[in-house]
């Protein structure tokens, strides 16, 4: 069955330090709304951390959307990070533990993808990169 | 949002109040190692109690604090991680190897105590 989306979405605008912050308290905030415990809206707003900061990192700037979202009787969280950047040249390496063309730790998107229930890449070089993940509430 | 240091004796207390963007704990970080020399002091202790989530940026910069504040001849302990945001750095596989880390303040107080005695007896 395809998941219903829900039309009510929360954009945040990512092109400075501080939006990363804005970002994951909305998130958070979002989720807590939405019925998650607090220990699932932790691992949601710690997702949309590394998902803002690496918009920043590597394409200045860009956006992280929310919506609410249902499958069956399930309800959940959707959250969509898009950027204009360069896009990523190997997609299958950057979600590799320790990878990382920034000289950073490279725990970033591997740690994404750890802490949601599901992962969605899709990037274009040259066009940007929109990663899509969810998470249920159980 | 900067982070007020405290002298209290030997150690340097640093109590994280509110979220920190990046570019403060990074200010926190260059602040620490450089008071430790100027204060001679023996330990830091880091309350991070007021941190509601704990990334892989924050992480690193705290670990990569930790072992410059050692290089400075000084002990550094972590204290306060909540439950949720050890759960959620246990999940992501973000790790403190090599930090020290205690409940709260005052078991991050004794755990310097313990560590520094020699040297303050000296």
């Amino acid at each position: 069955m395809k998941p219903l989306e829900l039309a009510t979405e929360t954009r945040v605008r990512v092109e400075s330090e501080l939006d990363i912050v804005t970002a994951r308290m909305r998130g958070r905030t979002l989720a807590i709304q939405l019925g998650f415990r607090p220990t699932s809206a932790t691992l949601i707003a710690t997702a949309i951390s590394e998902l803002a900061r690496n918009i920043l990192l590597y394409a200045q700037a860009g956006e992280i959307v929310f919506s609410p979202i249902e499958r069956g009787t399930r309800k959940g969280l959707a959250v969509v990070a898009r950027d204009e950047g360069p896009g990523i040249r190997d997609v299958t390496r950057a979600i590799e533990d320790g990878y990382s063309t920034s000289g950073r730790l490279g725990m970033g998107l591997p740690g994404v993808r750890r802490l949601m229930d599901e992962f969605h890449i899709q990037t274009r070089i040259g066009e940007g990169t929109t990663i899509t993940v969810k998470k249920w509430n159980e | 949002m900067e982070v007020p240091i405290l002298k209290q004796g030997p150690y340097l207390i640093a109590i994280i109040q509110s979220a920190l963007a990046d570019a403060d704990i990074v200010h926190l970080r260059d602040a620490l190692v450089e008071k430790v020399g100027r204060h001679r002091s023996l330990g830091v202790i880091i309350d991070v109690t007021a941190l509601d989530v704990m990334d892989s940026f924050a992480t690193g910069t705290l670990r990569d604090m930790a072992h410059m504040v050692r290089l400075r001849g000084a002990e550094t302990v972590i204290v306060g991680i909540q439950p949720d945001v050890a759960f959620a750095m246990v999940h992501m596989g973000l790790k403190m190897e090599g930090v020290a880390t205690a409940l709260d303040l005052e078991e991050g107080l004794a755990y310097l105590d313990q560590r520094t005695r020699a040297v303050r007896h000296r």
